[in-house]
C-alpha cells in the first residue's frame, strides 16, 4: 500500500467563538484532533488605554481601570489608587481601607462566579451559569448601591473611596453572605464529583510549579500548581493584615485544581467580607486633605474655598510628586499591577498596566500542545481570560 | 532590602550603573549588553531567587540622548521581595532578548517592540502583538499623536471595511490646566525695585 501523505490541518479558532471568552483569534495546527501548534493573535480589543491615560489627569484616568477587566472592576481601581497614594505618600482612613477590602472581595466573588460557571459551560454544564448569574446580579446591586453603576463603578479613588456606603447596606451584605454558601454547595454538588466534568478537567493542562513560575503565572493559576503565594498575605495592603483567611492551594496544577482553588477562594472571601463588616470602624472614608479629596456638596454651597478646591480638582486635578512605583494587588485573576511614572505634573507620564491574563494567555500554546482540540477550550476556560485586560 | 541591595552590588560589581531604593522599591540600572547576565544572576542566585518576571515595559523620554528605558520587574515568591531593573536604549540600538531566561518575556518584548519600536535581538518571534494587522508606527512613543493616523469604517458602497487617513472636524485639543495654583505674579510693570522680591515660580 502506498504511503499516504497526511497534511496537518490548520484552523482559525475565533475571533468570534463562544468559547474564546471574547475576541481571541488562535491559529491552530491540528494533527487529527491533537493540537500541534497554537499561534494566538490578540489585540482585537486593544483600545490604547495606556496612551489615553497619558492624556488624562490622575482622577480622569481612574475609570479606564474599570474597563480593563470588566468582570471585577474594582480590583483594577485598587491597584491604581494604591499606586497614586504611594507616590503621594498618603493613606486612606481606616474606614476607607476596610470598605476597599470589602469591595475588593466582592469583586473577587463576582469574578470567580463568572469564571467557574463559564468554565463549567465550556465543558458542558449549563446549570451553574444560570445559578451563578443570579448571585452575580445580587452583588452588582451592592456595586450599584455604593457607586451608582453596576459595572463601571469608579468607586476607589486615590485617598480612599468616593462615598460611604448607604445606610443599611452592610446588613444587606451580611444577609447575602448567609445565603451564599447554600449556592456554593449546590454548585459544587453539580460539578465536584461530576464524571463528565472530571473527565474534561482532571489531568488537563498540567502546569508544574517551575513552569508556572517561568511563564509568569500568578493568582489561582500559580496556586493551583502548589505555590502558596498570595499578595494579600505576603505583601498586605489596606486592611488585609487585619483580617484572617487561608490561602487554598492545589496539588496537581491541572484545570480541576484551579477550579477547586477558585471555589475555595470564594469561601475565604466570604470570611473576609464578614470580618470587614464586623471590624469596620466609623469615620471618614476619604482622606480629608482638600488638595486631593473633593469637598462635599453641602460645604460647596457655603464655602468659597471649598468651591475653588472643587473647581481646581476637577479641571487641573492634583499634582503627584516625581517618582515611579510598581504597585501590585492580588486581583481575582492574579497579580494586577500598575507601573506609574510621574513627572510631577497632573498627568501620569507613563502608566503601564500589568494584566495577569496577558501572561496566562501567552502560555496557551505551551499548555495545549499535545492535547485534544476540545481540551484547549477547557484550558482556556481555566485560565480565566478576559480580553479587556489582555488587550488593554 | 538594604541587605539585598548590598548583596547584588557585591556579586555583580561594576555591571551595575546605578542602584537606589525609593518608596521602598529597589531599582537597578545596568548596561543593556549585560541584561541577560543580570537577569540570569537574579534568577539563579539563592539570596535573590527572582523566579518570576512579572513585567517588561518601555518608557519614552524624547529629550534624552538614549530615549527609551526598558524596565523589567521581578518578583521572588520564596523570599517575598521585588526588584526593578532598567536599561537605556534608542531607536537604532538593539537590546538582547531575555526570552531564554524567562519564557514569559516573549510576549512582553513583542509588546515593547510594537509600542515603542525597541528592537530585541535574537528574539524567536518578534512580530507586532497588540496593534492591527499592517499597522505602521509605534503608538506609545511620545511623538505619536493620540488620534493616530488611520481610521477604519464600514463603507456601504463597497460593502467592506476600509482604512482612511484620520479626518478631524476639530483639531485635537489637550488642555493641561497647569495654571499657577499659587496665584499671579506679584510685581508691577515698571517697578524696578521688585527684583529683590521673591520671584514666583512661573512655568
Amino acid at each position: 500500500m502506498a504511503e499516504a501523505h497526511i497534511k496537518n490541518y490548520t484552523i482559525n479558532f475565533g475571533p468570534q467563538h463562544p468559547a474564546a471568552h471574547g475576541v481571541l483569534r488562535m491559529v491552530m495546527e491540528l494533527d487529527g484532533e491533537i493540537v500541534e501548534r497554537i499561534d494566538s493573535h490578540i489585540g482585537l480589543l486593544h483600545r490604547g488605554t495606556e496612551k489615553l491615560i497619558e492624556y488624562k489627569t490622575y482622577l480622569q484616568a481612574l475609570p479606564y481601570f474599570d474597563r480593563l477587566d470588566y468582570v471585577a472592576p474594582m480590583s483594577q481601581e485598587h491597584a491604581y489608587a494604591l499606586g497614586v497614594e504611594k507616590l503621594m505618600g498618603i493613606a486612606p482612613p481606616p474606614r476607607g481601607q476596610y470598605l476597599r477590602v470589602l469591595f475588593a472581595e466582592i469583586s473577587r466573588i463576582l469574578n470567580h462566579l463568572l469564571n467557574i460557571t463559564a468554565f463549567a459551560m465550556d465543558v458542558g454544564a449549563m446549570t451553574p451559569m444560570l445559578w451563578g448569574f443570579e448571585q452575580r446580579e445580587k452583588l452588582m446591586e451592592f456595586y450599584e448601591g455604593v457607586s451608582g453603576a453596576r459595572l463601571h463603578a469608579a468607586y476607589f479613588r486615590p485617598g480612599g473611596v468616593h462615598q460611604d456606603v448607604p445606610a443599611g447596606m452592610l446588613e444587606d451584605i451580611l444577609a447575602w453572605c448567609d445565603q451564599f454558601p447554600a449556592f456554593v454547595d449546590d454548585m459544587r454538588s453539580l460539578l465536584d464529583g461530576n464524571r463528565i466534568f472530571k473527565q474534561r478537567t482532571v489531568g488537563i493542562g498540567v502546569v508544574t510549579e517551575k513552569e508556572a513560575l517561568d511563564w509568569g503565572f500568578t493568582g489561582p493559576m500559580l496556586r493551583g500548581s502548589g505555590v502558596a503565594f498570595d499578595l494579600r498575605r505576603a505583601q498586605p495592603y489596606d486592611a488585609y493584615d487585619k483580617v484572617e483567611f487561608d490561602v487554598p492551594i492545589g496539588k496537581n496544577g491541572d484545570c480541576y485544581d484551579r477550579y477547586v482553588c477558585r471555589v475555595e477562594e470564594m469561601a475565604e472571601s466570604l470570611k473576609i467580607i464578614r470580618q470587614c463588616i464586623e471590624q469596620m470602624p466609623d469615620g471618614p472614608v476619604m482622606t480629608e486633605d482638600g488638595k486631593i479629596a473633593p469637598p462635599d456638596r453641602g460645604q460647596m454651597k457655603r464655602s468659597m474655598e471649598a468651591l475653588i478646591h472643587h473647581f481646581k480638582l476637577y479641571t487641573e486635578g492634583f499634582h503627584v510628586p516625581e517618582g515611579e512605583t510598581y504597585t501590585a494587588v492580588e486581583a481575582p485573576k492574579g497579580e494586577f499591577a500598575v507601573y506609574l511614572v510621574s513627572d510631577g505634573t497632573n498627568k501620569p507620564y507613563r502608566c503601564k498596566i500589568r494584566a495577569p491574563g496577558f501572561a496566562h494567555l501567552q502560555a496557551m500554546e505551551f499548555c495545549s500542545k499535545g492535547h485534544m482540540l476540545a481540551d484547549s477550550v477547557a484550558i482556556l476556560g481555566s485560565m480565566d481570560i478576559v480580553f479587556g485586560e489582555v488587550d488593554r | 532590602m538594604q541587605e539585598l541591595a548590598e548583596h547584588i552590588a557585591e556579586q555583580l560589581g561594576d555591571v551595575i550603573q546605578a542602584q537606589n531604593i525609593r518608596l521602598g522599591e529597589l531599582m537597578l540600572t545596568v548596561r543593556r549588553e549585560d541584561i541577560v547576565k543580570v537577569l540570569t544572576f537574579l534568577r539563579d542566585d539563592s539570596a535573590c531567587d527572582f523566579k518570576i518576571l512579572l513585567d517588561v515595559c518601555g518608557v519614552d523620554f524624547p529629550d534624552r540622548p538614549e530615549r527609551f528605558e526598558v524596565v523589567y520587574n521581578l518578583l521572588s515568591v520564596r523570599q517575598n521581595h521585588r526588584v526593578r531593573v532598567k536599561i537605556n536604549t534608542d531607536e537604532d540600538t538593539t537590546v538582547p532578548t531575555v526570552s531564554d531566561v524567562f519564557a514569559t518575556a516573549n510576549w512582553f518584548e513583542r509588546e515593547v517592540w510594537d509600542m515603542y519600536g525597541v528592537f530585541f535581538s535574537d528574539h524567536p518571534d518578534l512580530r507586532r502583538l497588540l496593534t492591527d494587522y499592517g499597522f505602521e508606527g509605534h503608538p506609545l512613543r511620545k511623538d505619536f499623536p493620540m488620534t493616530g493616523y488611520v481610521e477604519v469604517r464600514y463603507d456601504e458602497e463597497q460593502k467592506r471595511v476600509i482604512y482612511e487617513p484620520v479626518k478631524l472636524t476639530q483639531e485635537f485639543r489637550s488642555f493641561d490646566f497647569l495654571s499657577p495654583w499659587e496665584g499671579a505674579e506679584r510685581h508691577l510693570p515698571g517697578d524696578e525695585k521688585a527684583e529683590d522680591a521673591p520671584a514666583d515660580q512661573a512655568d
